[in-house]
C-alpha cells in the first residue's frame, strides 16, 4: 500500500514535471520569438508579415537595412554615447558606492544608521516626481543640457548596486577588518587589499544591476539630449521610430536593424554573465 | 584621565608582546573583544590615544560615505522639495542666471491639473492598465517561477530566456511590437478574419491592453527572478508531506506555494504598480503619443507634453505630486490585499 501510494507519486512529480516543461516551453517561445522576429525582419530586402516571413527565404535576406538606418542615425556614433552614459555611470556606482558600502557594513562611525536609512528610503523616491525639478536644476539652472554630465548625474550611483555592496561586505567576518587595522593598515588600504578582493562576485552583480538602468533608458536622456551627436542610441533609435521613419521605403526593415544593435550588447552581456545575474543575488538585495 | 593614561602606561609593557600572534593569525571571533581593547590602547598611533570619539571608531566612514550622502541630498532629496514647492508656485522655464518672479499662487496648479479631461483620462488608463498588469504579472511570474523551479533539465535556458527581455531596451523590443501588431502585421494574419478592425495599437478599446500586455511580456523575468528567490525558502518536506497526505498539485500549489512566498507577492504588486505609473515609453512610441485620442496616454507623458512641450512645468509637478499620491494609496489598498491576509491564516 505505502510503496504503491510512494510510487504514485513518484508518477504524479513526473507528470507534473513534464507539465512544467511543456508551460516553460512555451513561454520560452513567447519570449524569445520577438527578437528571432526582430533579427529575420532586419534582414528582408522587403517586410513580410505573412506566416511564412518568419522563416528565413534565401530571396529576401539582405543587409541594406543596417546600411539605411546607418544613414539616418549613426549607428556608431549612439552605441559610443550610450557607452560613456551607461559607462559613467557603472564607474560612478562602483568607486562611490564600494566606499559606502564598506563604511556601511565594516566601519562604525556617527550618523552610519542616517546613511543606511537613506538608501533605503531613496529607493522609493519615484523618478517622475523628480523628472520637472531636475530638468529645471540640470538643464537650465546649471546649462547640463546636451552634455554628458547632465545625462549621468541623476543615475550617478546607484541604491541597489550600493545594497548589493553592503550586503557582501556585510558576510565578511568583522576580525578580518580589525586584524588588519590592528597590523596598522590604513582604511583605503584594507578596503582595496582585503575587502574587494573578497566580494568579486558583487562587483559583476552590481555591474549587470547598473548596466540595465542607463543602458536602456530613453526618457531622461531623450529630454537633455536635443544635439544629435550626444543622443544614446536608444534616443535616437526612438526619434527615428517617432520622426524619420515614415519616408523611408522599408521603415521597418531599418528600425528593425536598428533594434538588433540595440539590443545585442545588453543580450550578449546577460548570457555571458547569466551565473551572476540569479535570484540568490537579487533576492537577498531587494530582501533587506 | 591621568588614571586611563597611566593604565595605558602600564599596559604598554604588558600588551606589546601577546599583539604579535594575535596580529599575525586572524583571531577567532571570540577574541574579538580582548582584541579590540588592546587596540583601542596600544601606544604609538595618534589616533589611538583619543579617548573620546564624538564621530565613531573610524571617523573616515563619514568620509567614505561622503560622496554617495552629497549624491542623494543634491540630486534626490533636495529635486524632490523642490517639485512640492514648484507645483504650489507659478513657475516659468528661465535661461540660467535669469531671476524671475514666482508667484505663490497656492493650488491653482493643482486646480487646473484635476480639472483637466485629458488628465482625467489619463489616470484611467493607468488604472485600466494596472487591473490588466498586476494580476497577470502576479500570477504568470508566480506559475512559471514554480515550474522553473520544479525541473532540472534546461534550467538555466529558460531563466535566461524569461530575463532577456528584462535586460533590453524597450525602445527596441517596441519596433518588433510594432511590426507584430500592425495592421497587417503577423499577429492580424495569424487570427485572420478574427484580426480586430481598427488593428490593436490604433484601436481605442485595444491600445491601453495592449501596452498593458506589453509591459506584462517586458517586466516577467525579473519577477520571475524575484519569485525564484522566494521559492527556494520554503522546505521541500512540506511538499512531501502533502504528497503522501494525497494532496494533489493544485491542493500543494496553494496550501504550501502561494501562503509561502506572499512577502515576495507584496513585492510584486508594489513594483509591478510603479511601473505601470512610471509608464512613458509605451504611449509615445508605441501608440504614437498616447493615441488614439488619448485613449492611451499616460500621466508621465501628460508631464512631459505639459511640462517640457508647452513650458508648464508648474502644472506638471502638481500632476506628478498627484500622481505619487494616487500611487501610495493603491499601493496602501494593496498591501492590506496582498499581505494583511497571513494575518487570517
Amino acid at each position: 500500500m505505502s510503496i504503491t501510494s510512494k510510487r504514485a507519486s513518484v508518477d504524479k512529480r513526473r507528470n507534473l514535471s513534464v507539465g512544467s516543461f511543456i508551460l516553460l516551453a512555451l513561454g520560452a517561445f513567447v519570449f524569445l520569438f520577438p527578437f528571432y522576429y526582430m533579427l529575420i525582419g532586419s534582414l528582408q530586402t522587403s517586410p513580410d508579415t505573412s506566416v511564412g516571413g518568419a522563416f528565413p527565404e534565401p530571396g529576401n535576406i539582405t543587409g541594406e537595412n543596417y546600411v539605411n538606418i546607418n544613414g539616418s542615425i549613426n549607428l556608431f556614433k549612439g552605441l559610443v554615447n550610450s557607452g560613456i552614459f551607461t559607462g559613467g555611470v557603472i564607474l560612478a556606482t562602483v568607486v562611490f558606492g564600494l566606499l559606502v558600502g564598506y563604511a556601511l557594513a565594516q566601519m562604525q562611525f556617527r550618523g552610519r544608521g542616517v546613511v543606511f536609512a537613506m538608501m533605503l528610503l531613496v529607493q522609493m523616491i519615484p523618478f517622475q516626481l523628480l523628472l520637472i525639478p531636475l530638468y529645471v536644476m540640470i538643464v537650465r539652472d546649471y546649462g547640463l543640457g546636451d552634455n554628458y554630465l547632465g545625462m549621468i548625474l541623476p543615475f550617478a550611483i546607484n541604491s541597489t548596486a550600493v545594497f548589493v555592496f553592503r550586503q557582501y561586505f556585510m558576510q565578511l567576518p568583522s576580525t578580518l577588518f580589525e586584524a588588519a587595522r590592528i597590523d596598522g593598515a590604513s582604511e583605503l588600504r584594507i578596503l582595496w587589499q582585503v575587502a574587494i578582493p573578497l566580494v568579486r562576485p558583487a562587483i559583476v552583480t552590481a555591474i549587470l544591476l547598473t548596466f540595465i538602468g542607463p543602458w536602456n533608458e530613453f526618457l531622461w536622456p531623450f529630454l537633455v539630449t536635443k544635439d544629435q551627436s550626444l543622443q544614446p542610441l536608444a534616443v535616437s533609435l526612438a526619434n527615428y521610430i517617432s520622426n524619420i521613419a515614415a519616408t523611408a521605403s522599408n521603415p521597418f526593415g531599418a528600425i528593425l536593424a536598428g533594434a538588433c544593435v540595440l539590443a545585442a550588447p545588453a543580450v550578449a552581456l546577460f548570457i555571458f554573465f547569466q551565473r551572476q545575474f540569479i535570484s540568490t543575488n537579487l533576492g537577498s538585495s531587494v530582501k533587506g | 584621565m591621568s588614571l586611563r593614561s597611566a593604565s595605558g602606561a602600564s599596559r604598554r609593557d604588558g600588551a606589546v608582546p601577546p599583539t604579535g600572534p594575535e596580529a599575525g593569525a586572524p583571531p577567532s571571533a571570540g577574541k574579538q573583544p580582548a582584541g579590540r581593547k588592546t587596540l583601542r590602547r596600544r601606544p604609538g598611533r595618534p589616533e589611538i590615544k583619543q579617548k573620546f570619539r564624538p564621530l565613531g571608531k573610524q571617523p573616515l566612514g563619514l568620509l567614505f560615505s561622503a560622496p554617495y550622502v552629497i549624491f542623494i541630498l543634491g540630486v534626490l532629496a533636495y529635486p524632490l522639495g523642490y517639485a512640492v514647492w514648484i507645483s504650489f508656485h507659478q513657475f516659468y522655464f528661465t535661461a540660467p542666471g535669469v531671476q524671475v518672479d514666482r508667484p505663490f499662487v497656492g493650488i491653482a496648479n493643482y486646480i487646473t491639473v484635476l480639472s483637466d479631461p485629458v488628465v482625467r483620462r489619463s489616470f484611467l488608463n493607468i488604472l485600466v492598465f494596472m487591473v490588466i498588469n498586476v494580476p497577470l504579472t502576479v500570477g504568470l511570474s508566480l506559475i512559471l517561477a514554480n515550474a522553473l523551479n520544479r525541473i532540472t533539465r534546461l534550467k538555466t535556458f529558460f531563466r535566461v530566456s524569461y530575463y532577456v527581455p528584462y535586460v533590453t531596451a524597450s525602445v527596441a523590443v517596441i519596433g518588433v511590437w510594432l511590426f507584430l501588431f500592425q495592421q497587417n502585421g503577423l499577429i492580424n494574419s495569424l487570427l485572420g478574419v478574427l484580426a480586430p478592425n481598427p488593428s490593436w495599437l490604433v484601436n481605442s478599446w485595444l491600445a491601453m491592453p495592449t501596452v498593458a500586455l506589453y509591459v506584462t511580456w517586458k517586466q516577467l523575468g525579473f519577477f520571475i527572478l524575484l519569485y525564484l528567490a522566494a521559492l527556494q525558502n520554503i522546505p521541500e518536506e512540506l511538499y512531501e508531506s502533502a504528497s503522501v497526505d494525497g494532496g494533489n498539485k493544485w491542493v500543494q500549489f496553494w496550501n504550501i506555494t502561494v501562503p509561502g512566498v506572499r512577502s515576495a507577492s507584496v513585492l510584486v504588486t508594489l513594483l509591478a504598480t510603479i511601473t505601470g505609473a512610471n509608464l512613458f515609453t509605451e504611449p509615445y512610441l508605441l501608440t504614437g503619443g498616447g493615441g488614439p485620442d488619448g485613449a492611451s496616454s499616460s500621466p508621465v507623458f501628460l508631464m512631459y507634453q505639459k511640462g517640457i512641450l508647452q513650458g508648464n512645468p508648474d502644472v506638471a509637478a502638481a500632476l506628478g505630486v498627484v500622481l505619487v499620491l494616487g500611487v501610495l494609496v493603491i499601493a496602501l489598498i494593496q498591501n492590506r490585499l496582498v499581505g494583511g491576509r497571513s494575518g487570517e491564516e
